[in-house]
């Protein structure tokens, strides 16, 4: 199985420039590596780091330092040094974000939040809607909702969509930041459904998981964050 | 062979701009500004007012005359041309069909006493169309697709509401099928509701018409929504520029970190 991302000596650091220019270290020395088909779980206590990594693997964060290593269409590209139009394209192919809150546009319906990224890489809009309303359907969303714009569902609705969306693509690499997090027992049992599926899949996961037994259920592997804790 | 063809033109850029500057007697406007937009990409140019933004948009778009440095558009045909450097019928053609200008104050962009039907249309009958039911049913269309009741086509924008307007001076930019459109604070001095339909709408055109846009705005919400790339400007000069969720969420010059924790939460 070829390591579908390669994280050698990441780092990251925040200026707080409207607060006397301090200095806010947040990870140093990031190094690992991720398979196809294989579910890493990051672990460590809240303000570790965690979230700021998948945002370094995604491109939404700029690394200080190291290398972000991304198999995308057959060749290793360097996300840490990429140009926007690149981390557009690795974004647009090959990953996917799973964030912790759904950031919708507003006005639009629900089952064209979900669809949007398969209709980005060119699928027609009925199939693509088809494949969302399939989604929307196993994690609970009621057909009478789909019409409607998500921003006035409850949190773990938002959530629901949130995930269908991150789902829908055929993504290889997949990013999960607390997917579960407000979510019921059924529903919790439905994403783990979902992550098994894209294992098998051969889809490389990262993921950010507080819930012991979902934890259980998906890691192959765990890393701890504190590792790469930075001292000031 | 025409999809080989068009996947090559994409990798091209669009637009170049190469140390572009302007100088009002002393006063610097813009300065050694440049940048590379390629086909369907949205760029974002935000800053307070005064910045330097709008001078910036007028360079590029061949409103203004730059003191310093060149911009190069790519024309039809495929070469890359220096605006300085064009003719006045090439500039006429880039002005009527191949570029979109939307003002932020839509009486600039429009014919405020002749009917909505006859402001879209006009720009056809500019590239040539002549057959009266085929501009009458594009113009229709053109308004169906920006949400405007078509029972309005025969009445002058004048009679419409702001956001009316605006959607019609979309469709009036649009309906050439241009290549790349410049927007001037696009939702300024619309009611917030107005805006967010405004937006959506905007989006959509955007990325379904492969569009590459230029849009200047104050209001990072709208970058947000609307760009991928954002460029911040400050007293004349870009001081950051990336990926717009990478400027917006990990801010790095001081500038743009006050623009950043200045937005009130949702």
């Amino acid at each position: 199985m070829p390591a579908m991302i390669e994280i050698t000596n990441a780092e990251k650091s925040f200026t707080m420039h409207l607060q006397g220019g301090i200095r806010l270290p947040v990870v140093r020395g990031v190094s690992f590596d991720v398979n196809a088909g294989e579910c890493v779980v990051l672990s460590g206590p809240s303000g570790a780091g965690k979230s700021s990594i998948l945002k370094m693997i995604f491109g939404n964060y700029r690394c200080d330092g190291g290398r972000i290593g991304i198999r995308h269409a057959g060749v290793v590209i360097d996300l840490a040094k990429a140009e926007p139009r690149e981390v557009l394209s690795v974004r647009r192919a090959t990953i996917g974000y799973v964030s912790q809150f759904l950031r919708a546009v507003p006005r639009v319906a629900t089952i064209d939040v979900v669809a949007e990224p398969l209709i980005a890489t060119g699928t027609s809009r009925d199939e693509a809607r088809g494949k969302a309303g399939q989604l929307l359907h196993r994690l609970n969303i009621p057909e009478r909702l789909w019409a409607l714009p998500p921003s006035t569902f409850s949190g773990g609705e938002q959530q629901r969509v949130n995930i269908a969306r991150g789902f829908i693509s055929d993504h290889p690499i997949l990013l999960l930041d607390e997917p579960t997090a407000s979510l019921d027992a059924a529903n919790r049992e439905v994403v783990v459904g979902l992550v098994g599926e894209k294992k098998r899949a051969g889809v490389a996961m990262v993921a950010i998981v507080h819930d012991d037994v979902v934890r259980r259920l998906i890691a192959d592997r765990v890393v701890d964050v504190t590792s790469f804790a930075a001292v000031a | 062979m025409a999809d080989m063809r068009s996947a090559a033109q994409n990798d091209q850029p669009l637009l170049v701009a190469e140390g572009l500057g302007k100088n009002y007697g002393r006063i610097a406007a813009c300065r050694d500004i440049s940048f590379v937009l390629y086909p369907g990409e949205v760029l974002a140019i935000v800053g307070e007012s005064g910045s330097g933004k709008s001078t910036l948009l007028q360079l590029l778009s061949a409103q203004l005359a730059p003191s310093a440095g060149h911009v190069s558009y790519r024309m039809r045909d495929g070469v890359l041309r220096d605006l300085a450097s064009l003719g006045e019928a090439e500039r006429r053609f880039l002005f009527r069909t191949d570029w979109g200008f939307v003002h932020q104050d839509p009486a600039q962009g429009l014919r405020m006493a002749v009917s909505a039907g006859a402001n879209v249309g006009e720009r056809l009958m500019a590239v040539g169309w002549d057959h009266y039911g085929r501009i009458r049913q594009t113009a229709s269309s053109w308004l169906e697709r920006v949400e405007i009741d078509t029972a309005r086509i025969d009445d002058a924008p004048r009679t419409y509401s702001g956001g009316m307007r605006q959607r019609l001076q979309i469709a009036r930019n649009l309906v050439t099928e241009p290549r790349l459109v410049f927007m001037d604070e696009p939702t300024g001095g619309l009611d917030v509701s107005v805006q967010a339909r405004l937006l959506d709408l905007m989006r959509n055109l955007v990325s379904e018409l492969g569009l590459a846009a230029v849009v200047v705005t104050h209001d990072l919400a709208v970058a947000r929504l609307l760009s991928h790339r954002v460029m911040v400007m400050k007293g004349g000069q870009v001081i950051e520029t990336g990926l717009t969720d990478q400027v917006l969420d990990d801010p790095h010059e001081p500038y743009t970190q006050l623009l950043v924790s200045s937005i009130l939460p949702p």
